[in-house]
């Protein structure tokens, strides 16, 4: 007789653990023809701002961080995804409908995408920084820094990418420090759960990363008029509301990235777009 | 007279050659508007200088158009290394006429003539200066090997540095290769119309630069309309908002430079008259219309006393007055709806429990005026440690450790600049780190220049101005923004 296997309960990851919505609610997840495959947990609006409360707390002290420190961490998520490669491939063929060849291609090009998004992060602020030669006896330097949190939508479905997917969108904003709430691929969110273990078996520290599951366009709002959320990645909302979470945003000034097409490039300005520049002036004097 | 009595020494108002009224600046030429037309007065005698042509929702679709045609015809076919020698040739006009241009500026916006002539004109000199240098290096500004001008730039400024705003917005954008409509603000455009007849003495292709004069309507209209490429705004975060969500969804390119709440942190290791002096200019440079105003002190509680008895002394002998006399500190407040809406928040700051000080001095019977006015024992929910007053009016906290400094500092949705005072080099540099402000000036305040970027945090705006930074705002880098399937 043949084993039964034990499915995974697949939870929301919000300040470095695994809780379940506060709604009770869940939505099926199915494979590409249509075949159950899990239970998701359906973010509620009070996940969404447990989740931005998390992301503050862990901000300051993430972006304190040697830009070093940092680098290390964001490597070391693609160490340990290298390391879980099975297991990603086979949750995205069955998720995603693609073959062997298809879903390696994708687990290699996340893992990439974060080795070479660890290497900005001790570098980035050298190629966009500055230092100004003011008409006077001061120092004046240029430096970048975090934005603050982020809330994104990964790519949606249609890209059928979605490790790469959330790999994209997150990375770059973790290169300058920011903290982020992402809504993931809302009919292939497996992959990005299983990628939560990652992050948290990586150094990331709790609340850097929060993943939400669930229906974007009933979160995103509250997440676009949240006074504590500093800017927001509309990646994945081409296909959504994404205007109308831009004029909420406008409220309160946050940054707006808005959608790409299909999976975000690797890109600095991805970085960049997330960081805010900040000048200091300090009077010279021998005396 | 006493030993801090002087003689008025008025600069000569015969240095301008103004016109009783203005039209609009469309295609390198003045034309009557087809709106009514309205007075700039002058706020420290009430007197109408001259009038000034409303721009209509027509003139303002022919002065886009005007620079859409310069675009496509002369600006963008001509190399950078031209762009950049037109715009030394009006940073070399400017200088020569700086005097005339200081004169006419104290006269619209109130501003003492001692801060016009040593401040204002100088720096609008040298950030065309700076730029026009940019125009043929641009590949080596690091936005890409071969970043593109938007285009058409729609430019709104405030009141408070009328003509310095201007250079703000006007050189970097044609540095960059874009065409321009300005508009400047209702109660002080007389700078702005001068600087249309520079462009003209430098022979600038026409359509490059135009400018339309109006209220806030006009700006509305100019920002909104179907055929710009880019927006720039310097103003109210109120309006700012509405900008950005009136933008939301389309191309048009968006840096918004909007209010702050400027912290200005005094530790007691600082060199204290030194601060005392970076106070006053933190807050009452400029009537306090200043948008990086250090309008919130923070002060080391073991040093409250000693500083406010400095500060206030120092404050009594400041010369409020005649804007033009070259004597004078403090100038006018630049319209009655301001010195309205100061008046009434430093109000709120009595009726909140505040303690108000007001430094003793004449007010003149005509114009518009706000003596100097330091508030102590603020909380930080007063309304006058949260909103931005945009006066001469200092709200003073204390503090006992560097984290509470710090704290209390960031306290707020606004994040433009902030100011250190203290010797300790090592401290100053761990607070910078954990200021959220895109200007921090340690042992100075309220300096720019044209090679410093400057601009906000939050809800202070995005986008920089000056430095290499500030050529972002007028061009398009790469595709980075796209992805792949």
């Amino acid at each position: 007789m043949s084993r039964l296997s034990i499915p995974k309960t697949y939870k929301l990851f919000i300040g470095g653990k695994f809780p379940r919505s506060e709604s009770g609610h869940t939505y099926e997840v199915t494979t590409s023809g249509g075949k159950f495959l899990a239970n998701a947990a359906l973010a509620s609006r009070k996940d969404a701002r447990d989740a931005v409360v998390a992301a503050r707390a862990a901000q300051p002290g993430f972006a304190s961080l040697t830009a070093y420190n940092r680098g290390q961490i964001l490597y070391r998520i693609a160490e340990v995804l290298e390391g879980r490669r099975e297991q990603f491939v086979a949750e995205i063929m069955a998720s995603e409908g693609v073959r062997a060849g298809g879903a390696n291609k994708q687990v290699d090009d996340a893992i990439d995408t974060w080795v070479w998004y660890a290497g900005w992060a001790d570098k980035y602020a050298q190629v966009v920084g500055n230092g100004n030669p003011v008409s006077g006896p001061f120092f004046n330097l240029s430096t970048p820094e975090a934005t603050g949190v982020v809330a994104a939508v990964a790519p949606q479905s249609g890209s059928a990418n979605s490790l790469l997917g959330v790999s994209a969108v997150i990375a770059p904003m973790l290169v300058s420090g920011n903290t982020v709430v992402v809504l993931a691929n809302h009919t292939q969110p497996l992959s990005a759960i299983s990628f939560a273990e990652v992050l948290a078996t990586s150094d990331v520290p709790g609340g850097v990363v929060n993943i939400l599951t669930g229906d974007v366009a009933a979160v995103m709002p509250w997440l676009a008029s949240h006074a504590d959320v500093n800017a927001l990645d509309l990646s994945g909302g081409a296909d959504l509301e994404w205007v109308s979470w831009s004029q909420d945003a406008a409220q309160t000034l946050k940054r707006v990235l808005p959608p790409s097409d299909g999976v975000p490039l690797r890109a600095l300005e991805r970085v960049t777009f997330f960081t805010e520049l900040k000048t200091v002036w300090h009077t010279k004097a021998l005396g | 007279m006493g030993f801090l009595d002087y003689a008025p020494a008025p600069e000569s108002t015969s240095i301008l050659n103004l016109k009783k009224s203005y039209g609009l600046f469309i295609g390198g030429e003045f034309v009557e508007g087809r709106g009514s037309s309205f007075a700039t007065i002058s706020p420290s005698s009430e007197e109408t200088i001259a009038l000034v042509a409303e721009a209509s929702d027509a003139d303002i679709d022919d002065a886009v158009k005007a620079a859409r045609g310069a675009l496509t015809k002369t600006w963008s076919k001509m190399p950078g290394s031209e762009r950049g020698k037109y715009l030394f040739r009006i940073a070399r006009i400017i200088q020569e006429r700086s005097r005339e241009l200081a004169v006419a500026e104290s006269l619209d916006n109130g501003k003492p003539i001692r801060e016009t002539r040593d401040v204002d004109i100088p720096l609008v000199a040298a950030w065309f200066f700076y730029y026009a240098g940019w125009a043929d290096k641009l590949e080596y500004a690091g936005l890409g090997q071969k970043p593109q001008a938007l285009g058409v730039a729609a430019q709104v400024i405030p009141w408070n540095f009328p003509l310095l705003m201007l250079a703000w917005k006007i050189a970097p954008a044609l540095a960059a290769g874009n065409t321009v409509v300005l508009k400047p603000a209702e109660t002080t455009p007389l700078t702005a119309l001068l600087f249309a007849e520079i462009c003209q003495q430098a022979e600038l292709p026409s359509g490059v630069v135009n400018i339309v004069t109006g209220a806030g309507a006009t700006g509305a209209a100019l920002v909104s309309h179907p055929d710009i490429n880019k927006v720039a705004f310097t103003g109210s975060t109120a309006v700012g908002r509405n900008i950005a969500a009136s933008l939301a969804g389309s191309d048009t390119r968006l840096t918004l430079e909007l209010g702050g709440k400027g912290a200005n942190i005094i530790f007691d290791d600082a060199a204290i008259d030194q601060a005392i002096e970076g106070i006053i200019s933190g807050i009452f440079f400029n009537q306090g219309h200043v948008c990086c105003a250090g309008s919130r002190l923070l002060v080391q509680e073991n040093i409250h006393d000693d500083v406010m008895n400095r500060l206030q002394s120092r404050l009594s002998t400041l010369r409020l007055g005649d804007p033009l006399d070259k004597n004078t500190d403090i100038g006018a407040v630049n319209s009655k709806a301001q010195l309205e809406r100061i008046t009434e928040i430093a109000n709120s700051g009595d009726s909140e429990g505040a303690t108000r000080w007001t430094a003793s001095c004449d007010i003149p019977a005509q114009g518009f005026w706000f003596p100097p006015t330091v508030f102590t024992n603020v909380q930080t929910s007063h309304r006058i440690a949260r909103d931005e007053i945009f006066g001469p009016v200092l709200s003073v906290l204390t503090f006992r450790t560097a984290e509470e400094a710090i704290a209390k500092a960031n306290n707020t949705p606004y994040g433009l600049s902030a100011g250190i005072w203290t010797e300790k080099a090592s401290r100053m540099l761990a607070i910078a780190d954990k200021l959220r402000a895109g200007v921090i000036w340690a042992n100075t305040f309220n300096k720019f220049d044209p090679a410093s970027p400057f601009g906000g945090y939050q809800e202070s705006g995005y986008g920089r101005e000056g430095g290499r930074h500030g050529l972002a705002a007028y061009l398009e880098g790469g595709s980075w923004k796209g992805g792949a399937k």
